[in-house]
């Protein structure tokens, strides 16, 4: 017999709190085989966010660091400063990094701090209770945009990948959705491909994943992987932004 | 030992090279600068880090990060850019890591000038942010004390994981004196296990975090941050008394302000005023011993500071009513001249 | 045989899995409430260890094994 899929090592055995159909669990399985695959969980320090994956450090079998809210970024770059020989990844949502942390991810980004940086983007504060993200899409209820986000009250989503790409800093900025099979599969080539780069020393990395909230979003989890196909792709378009030049690392 | 002259703030970013401080990260501000372009200049040199961050908020959690990671690392700023820091103190303070702290105090509130100040000292002696916590307050009255307390700021915090805060002011950083670095043994510091350095072989993984979610286990993790910080003030108060052996007057007063009160105290002397002078080092924790010692023979106390009155709260708690507390403060960066205090001293004699 | 072992306590019953199964051999299984609370998901026999189901669970519930040519 042989072995198609097993639980990878660098994933505790602890049961997840997240809810059902939740996309934080699928990336943390995917960062978890990453570790596995590179061989890094010895030398890994992980950074967990304020927001849903606040426990994350319940969950991965590596050292890990709990940030206050936004700060991840700012809390990986003491650590890899401190340590440079060690890998070094933050896991965010779209609250924690495209809101309160703005500053401290644009400019670890701007300094090409040779770490990884996990971006889940649901387009909702998962954790509070489902408020408007700055990632909310246009039109989309939520407790704090019970009419649907007008732009003209609450302007516009914001674009990380895109907006991060004007920077000369990141080496490597991807987004892709969490919808099927082959889309799950390309999240994981491009988390292995951030790490890579950062065991390569070229600077800062950086993967979006569009991923689904049924619980705050009001769907069944069929339906809401189905929304992120159908709605958030028009918004926040997948692919790579950013890569080192020679295509390799 | 060679005597060096040197400006506060470039005498301290020296001797926190020279206790081994691995990293530093901090932000621009006035009137500190001085001392994070000296380590901005040295630490490339000499085997450490420097990192001018984006924000005073972006800084501290970059310490929270080395810190966990297990480095000696320093941070420096002055008060409106403290404030900003509080989010990332409560939070070291949770999560009980070691780190230094230092902050030249300037007139606030607000942007309020930058101009010596003492006024932030109800926000360093208490906590400061969210969350029953303390740091170790220290407070140096000269360059060559402000170098000493270096050395023993970075051993507090690694001997209690525990931020430490080295509470200057204005003149002191700006202020040119001469100064030894003495060579200390290195104490004895327990082993840093709990460092998030990676798990290298370790059986568990390391967590650096302040959450608990259960509040049974907040409650406790509470009470062990607790029973750390009486053990704190048990062992690490420390103050000075000039002049007290046959003193009935006592001011109180700490860092630059000290200073200029003990010239008021010798001036009041030559008028035959038995008055001393308390100077607490440490101003969390405070000092009470130091009032147990003199009050038998204690007639009043006269507490100098500049600001409108911080400091004078715990000279009342620790004289406990036993004997009437005056007040005598300048503030917004208007510091009082020795004849001033000199006054103060007798009207005190005068009231009791 | 291909080999789908489920770990049913972990289950929350999200059917991603039962959605995505190309031979259509996952459903909930009606008679068992697990640890969490779920309805969690069994297999019936038709598995080509294709471990698409793997893929998109997100609480790693499936531990899957293919039968190699001319093995047992």
């Amino acid at each position: 017999m042989k072995l198609v899929f097993e639980r990878p090592k660098s994933l505790q055995l602890t049961k997840t709190h997240y809810c059902p159909g939740c996309g934080h669990g699928t990336i943390h399985r995917l960062v978890a085989e990453v570790m596995d695959e590179l061989n890094i969980k010895e030398k890994t320090i992980g950074v967990a966010p304020v927001g849903c994956a606040v426990l994350a450090y319940n969950y991965f079998d590596c050292d890990m660091q709990q940030a206050a809210h936004g700060r991840a970024p700012a809390v990986a770059t003491g650590i890899k400063r401190a340590l440079p020989d060690r890998v070094v990844f933050t896991y965010q949502g779209d609250g924690d990094l495209a809101a309160i942390g703005t500053a401290e991810i644009i400019h670890a980004a701007a300094r090409s701090e040779n770490i990884t940086v996990v971006f889940v983007n649901n387009a909702i504060y998962g954790m509070t209770g489902g408020q408007m993200a700055p990632t909310t899409l246009i039109g989309q209820r939520t407790e704090t945009s019970p009419y649907g986000r007008d732009p003209k009250l609450a302007g516009y989503p914001i674009r990380v990948c895109e907006m991060l790409a004007t920077l000369d800093g990141p080496s490597f900025l991807a987004r892709v959705e969490l919808t099927d099979v082959k889309n799950i599969n390309r999240a994981k080539s491009y988390l292995k491909k951030a790490f890579e780069i950062q065991l390569a020393g070229k600077g800062f990395s950086l993967v979006e994943i569009l991923s689904p909230c049924p619980t705050n979003w009001g769907m069944r989890p069929v339906d809401a992987v189905d929304w992120v196909r159908k709605e958030m792709v028009k918004v926040f378009p997948p692919g790579v932004f950013k890569e080192p030049k020679e295509g390799n690392v | 030992m060679e005597k060096i002259l040197m400006k506060g703030n470039e005498a301290l970013a020296e001797a926190a090279i020279r206790a081994g401080c691995q990293c530093f990260f901090g932000y621009p501000i006035t009137p500190q600068s001085e001392l994070p372009a000296y380590l901005a200049r040295e630490m490339p040199k000499r085997g450490g880090v420097f990192l001018q961050a984006e924000s005073e908020v972006a800084a501290i959690n970059i310490v929270y990060g080395a810190a966990g990671a297990g480095a000696r690392v320093m941070t420096s700023s002055s008060s409106p850019g403290i404030s900003l820091k509080q989010e990332g103190i409560s939070y070291l303070c949770g999560a009980e890591l070691p780190c230094v702290i230092v902050n030249i105090m300037r007139g606030g509130p607000g942007l309020g000038d930058i101009q010596p100040a003492q006024s932030d000292y109800f926000q360093a002696t208490r906590g400061g942010g969210h969350g029953d916590y303390r740091t170790i307050v220290l407070a140096p009255a000269s360059v060559q004390e402000l170098v000493d307390l270096v050395y023993d700021a970075f051993d507090l915090a690694d001997m209690y994981r525990n931020p430490v805060l080295i509470l200057g002011d204005g003149i002191l950083g700006q202020m040119m004196e001469p100064v030894v670095f003495k060579e200390r043994p290195a104490r004895e510091l327990p082993p840093k296990t709990w460092a998030t350095t990676g798990k290298m072989g370790r059986q568990k993984p390391n967590v650096i975090n302040s959450l608990y979610l259960d509040p049974v286990q907040l409650e406790e993790h509470n009470r062990k941050l607790q029973r750390k910080y009486q053990e704190i003030e048990e062992k690490e108060a420390r103050w000075e008394i000039l002049n007290g052996d046959d003193a009935e007057y006592f001011v109180v007063a700490y860092g630059i302000c000290a200073r200029i009160a003990h010239a008021a105290v010798e001036m009041a002397r030559q008028e035959g005023i038995k008055v001393g002078l308390i100077r607490p080092i440490t101003l969390w924790p405070y000092p009470k011993k130091a009032f147990e010692e003199v009050l038998s023979r204690a007639k009043a106390f006269l507490t100098v500071e500049l600001s409108c009155g911080q400091m004078v709260e715990d000279v009342k708690l620790s004289v406990d009513g036993r004997a009437p507390v005056y007040f005598y403060g300048r503030t917004g960066g208007m510091v009082p001249t020795a004849e001033e205090i000199f006054r103060e001293i007798t009207k005190m004699r005068g009231h009791s | 045989m291909n080999r789908i072992i489920i770990d049913k306590d972990r289950c929350k019953g999200c059917g991603l899995c039962i959605e995505v199964c190309p031979k259509k051999v996952l459903c909930f299984d009606d008679d068992v409430v697990n640890a969490l609370g779920y309805h969690p998901v069994k297999a019936k026999e038709g598995c080509i260890a294709c471990g698409f189901c793997a893929t998109v669970c997100p609480d790693v519930v499936f531990t899957i094994y293919k039968e190699e040519k001319g093995g047992k």
